[in-house]
Protein backbone atom coordinates (compact mmCIF):
# COMPACT_ATOMS: atom_id res chain seq x y z
CA UNK A 1 0.00 0.00 0.00
CA UNK A 2 1.00 3.36 -0.85
CA UNK A 3 1.99 5.65 2.31
CA UNK A 4 -0.70 7.32 4.02
CA UNK A 5 -1.97 10.30 6.11
CA UNK A 6 -4.27 8.91 8.87
CA UNK A 7 -6.38 11.02 11.02
CA UNK A 8 -9.50 10.43 13.29
CA UNK A 9 -11.76 13.70 13.98
CA UNK A 10 -14.20 13.07 16.89
CA UNK A 11 -16.46 15.83 15.07
CA UNK A 12 -18.47 15.96 12.34
CA UNK A 13 -17.24 19.64 11.90
CA UNK A 14 -13.96 18.32 11.92
CA UNK A 15 -14.30 15.30 9.92
CA UNK A 16 -16.28 17.77 7.00
CA UNK A 17 -13.09 20.39 7.15
CA UNK A 18 -10.59 17.76 6.72
CA UNK A 19 -12.39 16.10 3.64
CA UNK A 20 -13.06 19.65 2.56
CA UNK A 21 -9.29 20.79 2.54
CA UNK A 22 -8.42 17.32 0.89
CA UNK A 23 -10.98 17.44 -1.33
CA UNK A 24 -10.39 14.23 -4.73
CA UNK A 25 -7.05 13.52 -2.33
CA UNK A 26 -8.90 12.63 0.72
CA UNK A 27 -11.35 9.33 1.57
CA UNK A 28 -13.48 8.49 4.40
CA UNK A 29 -12.73 5.29 5.65
CA UNK A 30 -15.13 3.25 8.03
CA UNK A 31 -15.12 -0.41 8.26
CA UNK A 32 -12.55 -0.59 5.32
CA UNK A 33 -13.50 -3.85 3.90
CA UNK A 34 -13.65 -1.88 0.95
CA UNK A 35 -11.06 0.49 1.27
CA UNK A 36 -8.19 -0.66 2.37
CA UNK A 37 -9.05 -3.61 -0.64
CA UNK A 38 -8.68 -0.74 -3.18
CA UNK A 39 -5.89 1.34 -1.44
CA UNK A 40 -3.62 -1.73 -1.40
CA UNK A 41 -4.77 -2.98 -5.02
CA UNK A 42 -3.89 0.47 -5.96
CA UNK A 43 -7.92 1.40 -7.30
CA UNK A 44 -8.06 4.44 -5.05
CA UNK A 45 -4.90 5.99 -4.22
CA UNK A 46 -6.13 9.21 -1.66
CA UNK A 47 -2.93 10.39 0.50
CA UNK A 48 -5.30 11.39 3.31
CA UNK A 49 -7.62 9.02 5.03
CA UNK A 50 -9.73 9.90 7.75
CA UNK A 51 -11.08 7.33 10.30
CA UNK A 52 -15.27 8.34 10.68
CA UNK A 53 -15.80 6.05 13.63
CA UNK A 54 -14.98 8.07 16.33
CA UNK A 55 -17.81 10.98 14.94
CA UNK A 56 -20.59 10.28 17.52
CA UNK A 57 -23.61 11.19 14.46
CA UNK A 58 -22.26 8.80 12.75
CA UNK A 59 -22.31 6.09 15.25
CA UNK A 60 -26.12 6.96 16.43
CA UNK A 61 -28.60 3.63 16.20
CA UNK A 62 -32.35 4.85 17.35
CA UNK A 63 -35.84 3.91 16.28
CA UNK A 64 -38.68 5.43 17.86
CA UNK A 65 -42.19 3.92 16.47
CA UNK A 66 -42.98 7.68 15.43
CA UNK A 67 -39.72 9.12 14.63
CA UNK A 68 -38.77 6.03 12.64
CA UNK A 69 -35.01 4.86 12.76
CA UNK A 70 -31.62 6.69 12.50
CA UNK A 71 -28.83 4.63 11.13
CA UNK A 72 -25.53 6.15 11.58
CA UNK A 73 -23.59 5.64 8.35
CA UNK A 74 -20.69 3.75 10.65
CA UNK A 75 -22.73 1.36 12.44
CA UNK A 76 -21.13 -2.16 11.87
CA UNK A 77 -23.80 -4.27 9.98
CA UNK A 78 -23.62 -6.90 13.03
CA UNK A 79 -25.46 -3.64 15.17
CA UNK A 80 -28.26 -3.92 12.54
CA UNK A 81 -28.35 -7.79 12.33
CA UNK A 82 -28.54 -8.11 16.53
CA UNK A 83 -31.38 -5.00 17.03
CA UNK A 84 -34.36 -6.27 17.92
CA UNK A 85 -36.45 -3.36 16.83
CA UNK A 86 -35.25 -3.62 13.26
CA UNK A 87 -35.20 -7.31 13.35
CA UNK A 88 -39.15 -6.45 14.03
CA UNK A 89 -39.98 -3.25 12.13
CA UNK A 90 -37.27 -3.41 8.90
CA UNK A 91 -36.68 -7.48 8.06
CA UNK A 92 -35.78 -7.00 4.75
CA UNK A 93 -32.84 -4.76 5.41
CA UNK A 94 -31.76 -7.54 8.47
CA UNK A 95 -31.66 -9.89 5.89
CA UNK A 96 -29.53 -7.50 3.37
CA UNK A 97 -27.15 -6.85 6.36
CA UNK A 98 -26.85 -10.46 7.18
CA UNK A 99 -25.74 -10.98 3.40
CA UNK A 100 -22.97 -9.05 3.68
CA UNK A 101 -19.61 -11.45 3.94
CA UNK A 102 -18.67 -13.10 6.77
CA UNK A 103 -18.94 -12.61 10.25
CA UNK A 104 -15.67 -11.15 10.19
CA UNK A 105 -16.76 -8.63 7.69
CA UNK A 106 -20.18 -7.60 9.33
CA UNK A 107 -18.41 -6.78 12.63
CA UNK A 108 -16.83 -4.14 10.39
CA UNK A 109 -18.38 -2.97 7.39
CA UNK A 110 -21.05 -0.33 7.65
CA UNK A 111 -24.56 -0.09 5.67
CA UNK A 112 -23.47 3.29 5.02
CA UNK A 113 -20.22 2.34 3.99
CA UNK A 114 -21.75 -0.65 1.72
CA UNK A 115 -23.76 2.59 0.10
CA UNK A 116 -21.36 5.15 -0.30
CA UNK A 117 -18.61 2.05 -1.92
CA UNK A 118 -21.22 2.21 -4.68
CA UNK A 119 -21.38 -1.33 -5.96
CA UNK A 120 -24.55 -2.09 -7.95
CA UNK A 121 -24.37 -5.28 -6.70
CA UNK A 122 -24.49 -3.86 -3.05
CA UNK A 123 -26.89 -6.21 -0.85
CA UNK A 124 -28.29 -3.41 2.16
CA UNK A 125 -29.03 -0.86 -0.81
CA UNK A 126 -31.86 -2.23 -2.39
CA UNK A 127 -33.35 -3.31 1.07
CA UNK A 128 -33.20 0.60 1.62
CA UNK A 129 -34.24 1.77 -1.67
CA UNK A 130 -37.61 -0.59 -0.78
CA UNK A 131 -37.56 1.00 2.63
CA UNK A 132 -37.94 4.77 0.74
CA UNK A 133 -34.84 5.48 3.06
CA UNK A 134 -32.94 8.83 2.69
CA UNK A 135 -29.28 9.87 3.04
CA UNK A 136 -28.42 13.03 5.22
CA UNK A 137 -25.05 14.25 3.84
CA UNK A 138 -23.16 16.60 5.73
CA UNK A 139 -20.82 18.75 3.42
CA UNK A 140 -18.79 22.07 3.79
CA UNK A 141 -21.63 24.05 2.05
CA UNK A 142 -24.05 22.96 4.60
CA UNK A 143 -26.80 19.34 4.79
CA UNK A 144 -28.68 18.06 2.67
CA UNK A 145 -30.68 14.73 2.30
CA UNK A 146 -30.70 12.50 -0.91
CA UNK A 147 -32.94 9.50 -1.89
CA UNK A 148 -31.00 6.43 -1.43
CA UNK A 149 -31.99 5.64 -5.09
CA UNK A 150 -30.34 8.56 -6.17
CA UNK A 151 -27.37 8.20 -4.47
CA UNK A 152 -25.38 6.07 -6.60
CA UNK A 153 -24.34 7.52 -10.11
CA UNK A 154 -22.24 4.51 -11.40
CA UNK A 155 -20.26 1.86 -10.26
CA UNK A 156 -17.89 3.17 -7.63
CA UNK A 157 -19.35 6.60 -7.83
CA UNK A 158 -21.92 8.30 -5.70
CA UNK A 159 -23.61 12.06 -5.47
CA UNK A 160 -21.13 12.92 -2.51
CA UNK A 161 -19.14 15.77 -3.84
CA UNK A 162 -15.26 16.45 -2.25
CA UNK A 163 -15.74 17.21 1.33
CA UNK A 164 -19.42 15.49 1.53
CA UNK A 165 -19.87 12.72 4.37
CA UNK A 166 -22.62 10.84 4.60
CA UNK A 167 -23.70 11.15 8.53
CA UNK A 168 -26.85 8.71 8.62
CA UNK A 169 -29.74 7.02 7.27
CA UNK A 170 -33.42 8.11 7.99
CA UNK A 171 -36.35 5.55 7.64
CA UNK A 172 -39.38 6.14 8.15
CA UNK A 173 -41.72 4.34 11.43
CA UNK A 174 -43.64 1.74 9.91
CA UNK A 175 -47.25 1.91 9.13
CA UNK A 176 -49.44 -0.57 10.29
CA UNK A 177 -49.17 -3.70 7.78
CA UNK A 178 -46.61 -2.62 6.22
CA UNK A 179 -43.50 -4.65 5.43
CA UNK A 180 -39.78 -5.22 3.50
CA UNK A 181 -38.01 -8.72 2.54
CA UNK A 182 -34.50 -8.90 0.19
CA UNK A 183 -33.86 -11.59 -1.16
CA UNK A 184 -30.69 -12.50 -3.46
CA UNK A 185 -29.32 -15.26 -5.84
CA UNK A 186 -26.27 -16.85 -5.51
CA UNK A 187 -25.23 -20.10 -6.30
CA UNK A 188 -23.86 -21.32 -2.97
CA UNK A 189 -25.01 -20.84 0.57
CA UNK A 190 -22.92 -17.80 1.60
CA UNK A 191 -20.02 -15.93 1.52
CA UNK A 192 -20.90 -14.66 -2.48
CA UNK A 193 -21.78 -11.49 -4.25
CA UNK A 194 -25.26 -10.95 -5.43
CA UNK A 195 -26.24 -12.51 -9.06
CA UNK A 196 -29.15 -10.36 -8.34
CA UNK A 197 -30.80 -8.54 -5.56
CA UNK A 198 -34.35 -7.40 -4.88
CA UNK A 199 -35.78 -5.91 -2.02
CA UNK A 200 -39.89 -5.20 -1.87
CA UNK A 201 -42.19 -3.23 0.34
CA UNK A 202 -45.72 -3.32 0.57
CA UNK A 203 -48.41 -1.99 2.28
CA UNK A 204 -51.68 -3.11 2.73
CA UNK A 205 -55.02 -2.17 2.75
CA UNK A 206 -57.24 -5.41 3.89
CA UNK A 207 -56.25 -7.39 0.50
CA UNK A 208 -55.28 -4.96 -1.49
CA UNK A 209 -51.81 -3.22 -1.75
CA UNK A 210 -52.42 0.57 -1.00
CA UNK A 211 -48.42 1.22 -2.26
CA UNK A 212 -45.64 -0.88 -3.01
CA UNK A 213 -41.67 -0.32 -3.51
CA UNK A 214 -39.63 -3.03 -5.54
CA UNK A 215 -35.73 -2.24 -6.17
CA UNK A 216 -33.23 -4.28 -7.76
CA UNK A 217 -29.66 -4.50 -7.40
CA UNK A 218 -26.73 -6.51 -9.69
CA UNK A 219 -28.66 -5.48 -12.94
CA UNK A 220 -27.40 -2.33 -13.72
CA UNK A 221 -24.99 0.42 -13.12
CA UNK A 222 -26.69 1.50 -10.25
CA UNK A 223 -28.84 -0.43 -7.39
CA UNK A 224 -32.75 0.91 -8.97
CA UNK A 225 -36.01 1.81 -7.94
CA UNK A 226 -38.70 -0.33 -9.94
CA UNK A 227 -41.14 2.43 -10.09
CA UNK A 228 -43.56 1.18 -12.91
CA UNK A 229 -43.19 -2.45 -11.17
CA UNK A 230 -44.25 -0.80 -7.96
CA UNK A 231 -46.97 1.79 -8.99
CA UNK A 232 -48.49 -0.60 -11.04
CA UNK A 233 -49.63 -2.82 -7.58
CA UNK A 234 -51.42 0.38 -6.14
CA UNK A 235 -55.11 0.03 -5.49
CA UNK A 236 -54.73 -3.77 -6.58
CA UNK A 237 -55.15 -6.92 -4.80
CA UNK A 238 -52.18 -8.77 -4.69
CA UNK A 239 -53.27 -11.57 -7.25
CA UNK A 240 -51.37 -13.78 -9.51
CA UNK A 241 -51.77 -11.56 -12.28
CA UNK A 242 -50.42 -8.44 -10.12
CA UNK A 243 -47.35 -10.31 -9.17
CA UNK A 244 -46.79 -11.07 -12.67
CA UNK A 245 -47.06 -7.84 -14.39
CA UNK A 246 -44.96 -6.41 -11.50
CA UNK A 247 -42.26 -8.77 -12.00
CA UNK A 248 -42.63 -8.32 -15.98
CA UNK A 249 -42.37 -4.35 -15.14
CA UNK A 250 -39.48 -5.30 -13.20
CA UNK A 251 -37.36 -7.12 -15.81
CA UNK A 252 -38.48 -4.51 -18.20
CA UNK A 253 -36.66 -1.63 -16.17
CA UNK A 254 -33.50 -4.36 -15.97
CA UNK A 255 -30.46 -3.84 -17.90
CA UNK A 256 -27.73 -6.70 -16.75
CA UNK A 257 -24.91 -7.62 -18.13
CA UNK A 258 -22.97 -10.63 -18.84
CA UNK A 259 -20.56 -11.80 -16.22
CA UNK A 260 -18.74 -14.76 -14.45
CA UNK A 261 -21.41 -14.61 -11.82
CA UNK A 262 -24.21 -15.14 -14.69
CA UNK A 263 -25.89 -14.22 -18.42
CA UNK A 264 -28.07 -11.38 -18.90
CA UNK A 265 -30.97 -13.58 -19.73
CA UNK A 266 -30.36 -15.67 -16.47
CA UNK A 267 -30.40 -12.34 -14.27
CA UNK A 268 -33.46 -11.13 -16.35
CA UNK A 269 -35.15 -14.61 -15.06
CA UNK A 270 -34.17 -14.06 -11.84
CA UNK A 271 -35.61 -10.58 -11.44
CA UNK A 272 -38.40 -12.18 -11.97
CA UNK A 273 -38.31 -14.56 -9.75
CA UNK A 274 -37.20 -12.68 -6.75
CA UNK A 275 -39.76 -10.12 -7.28
CA UNK A 276 -42.24 -12.81 -7.03
CA UNK A 277 -40.64 -14.54 -3.99
CA UNK A 278 -40.23 -11.11 -1.81
CA UNK A 279 -43.29 -9.52 -3.12
CA UNK A 280 -45.62 -12.53 -1.16
CA UNK A 281 -42.96 -12.60 1.85
CA UNK A 282 -43.40 -8.78 1.87
CA UNK A 283 -46.63 -9.76 1.80
CA UNK A 284 -47.26 -12.11 5.00
CA UNK A 285 -45.30 -10.19 7.14
CA UNK A 286 -47.18 -7.24 6.62
CA UNK A 287 -50.28 -9.10 7.31
CA UNK A 288 -49.30 -9.51 10.66
CA UNK A 289 -47.53 -5.89 11.23
CA UNK B 1 4.68 10.77 5.11
CA UNK B 2 6.21 7.30 6.28
CA UNK B 3 6.05 8.99 10.25
CA UNK B 4 5.40 6.49 12.67
CA UNK B 5 2.14 6.89 14.69
CA UNK B 6 2.15 5.61 18.74
CA UNK B 7 -1.19 3.07 19.00
CA UNK B 8 -1.94 2.09 22.14
CA UNK B 9 -4.10 -0.63 22.53
CA UNK B 10 -4.80 -3.91 24.83
CA UNK B 11 -3.45 -7.21 23.14
CA UNK B 12 -4.03 -10.60 25.01
CA UNK B 13 -5.40 -8.35 27.78
CA UNK B 14 -2.01 -6.83 28.43
CA UNK B 15 -1.68 -3.05 27.59
CA UNK B 16 0.49 -2.29 24.84
CA UNK B 17 2.38 0.96 22.84
CA UNK B 18 3.49 0.29 19.71
CA UNK B 19 5.00 2.23 16.73
CA UNK B 20 3.66 1.71 13.20
CA UNK B 21 3.09 3.16 10.25
CA UNK B 22 -0.84 4.61 8.82
CA UNK B 23 -0.44 2.16 5.80
CA UNK B 24 0.34 -0.95 8.19
CA UNK B 25 -2.01 -3.24 8.48
CA UNK B 26 -3.16 -4.73 11.87
CA UNK B 27 -1.82 -7.86 10.43
CA UNK B 28 1.46 -6.40 9.50
CA UNK B 29 1.70 -5.05 13.26
CA UNK B 30 0.83 -8.21 14.98
CA UNK B 31 3.38 -10.38 12.66
CA UNK B 32 6.24 -7.59 11.93
CA UNK B 33 6.29 -4.88 14.42
CA UNK B 34 5.24 -7.45 17.16
CA UNK B 35 6.88 -10.73 16.39
CA UNK B 36 3.12 -12.35 17.08
CA UNK B 37 3.06 -14.50 14.07
CA UNK B 38 0.06 -16.92 14.78
CA UNK B 39 -2.24 -14.73 13.37
CA UNK B 40 -1.53 -15.67 9.24
CA UNK B 41 -1.80 -13.59 5.76
CA UNK B 42 -3.25 -15.77 3.40
CA UNK B 43 -6.08 -13.43 0.53
CA UNK B 44 -5.45 -10.10 1.92
CA UNK B 45 -8.92 -9.37 0.69
CA UNK B 46 -10.94 -10.58 3.72
CA UNK B 47 -11.92 -14.15 1.45
CA UNK B 48 -9.93 -16.60 3.84
CA UNK B 49 -10.28 -15.73 7.72
CA UNK B 50 -6.43 -16.65 8.16
CA UNK B 51 -5.61 -13.40 9.42
CA UNK B 52 -8.93 -13.46 12.00
CA UNK B 53 -8.93 -11.90 15.58
CA UNK B 54 -11.14 -10.49 17.87
CA UNK B 55 -11.85 -6.76 18.18
CA UNK B 56 -13.73 -6.20 21.20
CA UNK B 57 -14.91 -9.71 21.46
CA UNK B 58 -15.64 -9.90 17.44
CA UNK B 59 -13.97 -11.78 15.19
CA UNK B 60 -12.62 -9.62 12.40
CA UNK B 61 -9.63 -9.93 9.52
CA UNK B 62 -7.06 -8.20 10.88
CA UNK B 63 -5.50 -7.43 6.96
CA UNK B 64 -8.65 -5.39 6.78
CA UNK B 65 -8.23 -3.09 9.59
CA UNK B 66 -5.31 -0.76 9.97
CA UNK B 67 -3.17 -1.26 13.00
CA UNK B 68 -4.15 2.79 13.84
CA UNK B 69 -7.27 1.57 14.45
CA UNK B 70 -6.57 -0.90 16.79
CA UNK B 71 -6.17 2.56 19.45
CA UNK B 72 -8.02 2.36 21.81
CA UNK B 73 -9.80 -1.26 21.40
CA UNK B 74 -9.14 -4.60 22.95
CA UNK B 75 -7.50 -7.50 20.09
CA UNK B 76 -7.49 -10.71 20.99
CA UNK B 77 -5.58 -12.78 19.27
CA UNK B 78 -4.38 -16.58 18.68
CA UNK B 79 -1.50 -16.72 21.10
CA UNK B 80 -3.45 -15.29 24.11
CA UNK B 81 -5.72 -18.99 24.05
CA UNK B 82 -3.54 -20.86 25.91
CA UNK B 83 -2.93 -20.29 30.11
CA UNK B 84 0.70 -20.94 29.58
CA UNK B 85 1.24 -24.54 28.83
CA UNK B 86 -2.60 -25.55 29.19
CA UNK B 87 -4.70 -25.40 26.01
CA UNK B 88 -8.09 -23.76 25.04
CA UNK B 89 -10.36 -26.16 24.85
CA UNK B 90 -11.41 -25.72 21.30
CA UNK B 91 -6.91 -26.03 20.79
CA UNK B 92 -7.31 -29.61 22.56
CA UNK B 93 -10.58 -30.54 20.51
CA UNK B 94 -8.95 -29.71 17.28
CA UNK B 95 -6.25 -31.43 18.21
CA UNK B 96 -7.78 -34.55 19.65
CA UNK B 97 -10.26 -34.43 15.70
CA UNK B 98 -6.88 -34.07 13.81
CA UNK B 99 -9.14 -30.56 12.86
CA UNK B 100 -5.81 -29.05 11.31
CA UNK B 101 -3.43 -30.74 8.51
CA UNK B 102 -0.95 -27.75 7.02
CA UNK B 103 -2.14 -26.10 10.08
CA UNK B 104 -2.41 -22.49 8.33
CA UNK B 105 -6.20 -21.87 8.97
CA UNK B 106 -6.49 -23.47 12.49
CA UNK B 107 -5.65 -19.59 13.90
CA UNK B 108 -7.97 -17.97 12.19
CA UNK B 109 -10.80 -20.75 12.70
CA UNK B 110 -9.80 -21.02 16.54
CA UNK B 111 -10.90 -17.23 16.98
CA UNK B 112 -13.74 -17.39 14.92
CA UNK B 113 -15.02 -20.49 17.11
CA UNK B 114 -14.20 -18.35 20.14
CA UNK B 115 -15.96 -15.12 19.01
CA UNK B 116 -18.79 -18.06 18.04
CA UNK B 117 -18.89 -19.57 21.41
CA UNK B 118 -18.29 -16.24 23.30
CA UNK B 119 -21.51 -14.95 22.22
CA UNK B 120 -23.18 -18.42 21.51
CA UNK B 121 -22.28 -21.24 23.99
CA UNK B 122 -24.33 -23.51 22.65
CA UNK B 123 -24.39 -22.76 18.59
CA UNK B 124 -26.24 -25.47 16.47
CA UNK B 125 -24.27 -27.46 13.25
CA UNK B 126 -25.35 -24.78 11.33
CA UNK B 127 -25.30 -22.16 13.39
CA UNK B 128 -21.53 -22.94 13.79
CA UNK B 129 -21.13 -23.88 9.41
CA UNK B 130 -22.09 -20.47 8.84
CA UNK B 131 -19.95 -18.39 11.69
CA UNK B 132 -17.66 -20.25 10.70
CA UNK B 133 -17.99 -19.65 6.36
CA UNK B 134 -15.71 -16.72 6.35
CA UNK B 135 -12.74 -18.93 7.17
CA UNK B 136 -11.35 -21.31 3.93
CA UNK B 137 -9.32 -24.42 4.75
CA UNK B 138 -7.76 -26.49 2.03
CA UNK B 139 -6.96 -29.70 3.81
CA UNK B 140 -9.67 -31.11 6.39
CA UNK B 141 -13.11 -30.27 4.18
CA UNK B 142 -14.28 -28.48 7.40
CA UNK B 143 -16.46 -31.59 9.42
CA UNK B 144 -13.39 -32.59 11.66
CA UNK B 145 -13.40 -28.31 12.52
CA UNK B 146 -17.07 -28.19 13.18
CA UNK B 147 -17.14 -31.37 15.46
CA UNK B 148 -14.56 -29.93 17.30
CA UNK B 149 -16.45 -26.75 18.25
CA UNK B 150 -19.37 -28.91 18.43
CA UNK B 151 -17.20 -31.29 21.11
CA UNK B 152 -16.29 -27.92 23.34
CA UNK B 153 -20.10 -26.51 23.14
CA UNK B 154 -21.31 -30.09 24.46
CA UNK B 155 -18.63 -29.84 27.52
CA UNK B 156 -19.24 -26.80 28.47
CA UNK B 157 -22.91 -27.99 28.39
CA UNK B 158 -22.50 -30.84 30.45
CA UNK B 159 -20.30 -29.22 32.94
CA UNK B 160 -23.05 -26.82 33.69
CA UNK B 161 -25.70 -29.43 33.79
Amino acid sequence: MHAINYEAPKTLKDAVALLAQYGENGRPLCGGTDLIIQLRAGVRRPEHVVDVKKIPELLQLSYDSKKGLRLGAAVPAIEVCENKDLQRHYPGLVEAAHLIGSNQIQTRASVGGNLCNGSPAADTTPALIALGARARVVGPKGEREVKVEEFCTAPGRTVLAPGELLVEILIDAPKPHSADAYLRFIPRNEMDIAVVGVGSWLHLDGDKVSAARISLGAVAATPLFAAKASESLAGKKLDDAAIDRAAKLAIELSSPIDDMRGTAEFRRHLVGVLTKRTLLIAAERARKA
Amino acid sequence: MDHKTVVETTINGERMEFLCEPRQSLLEVLRDVLGMTGSKEGCLTGDCGACTVLVDGRAACSCLMLGVEAEGHKIETVEGLALGSKLHPLQQKFLENASLQCGICTPGFLMSAKALLDHNPHPTEAEIRYALAGNLCRCTGYDKIVRAVLEVSNAKASKAA
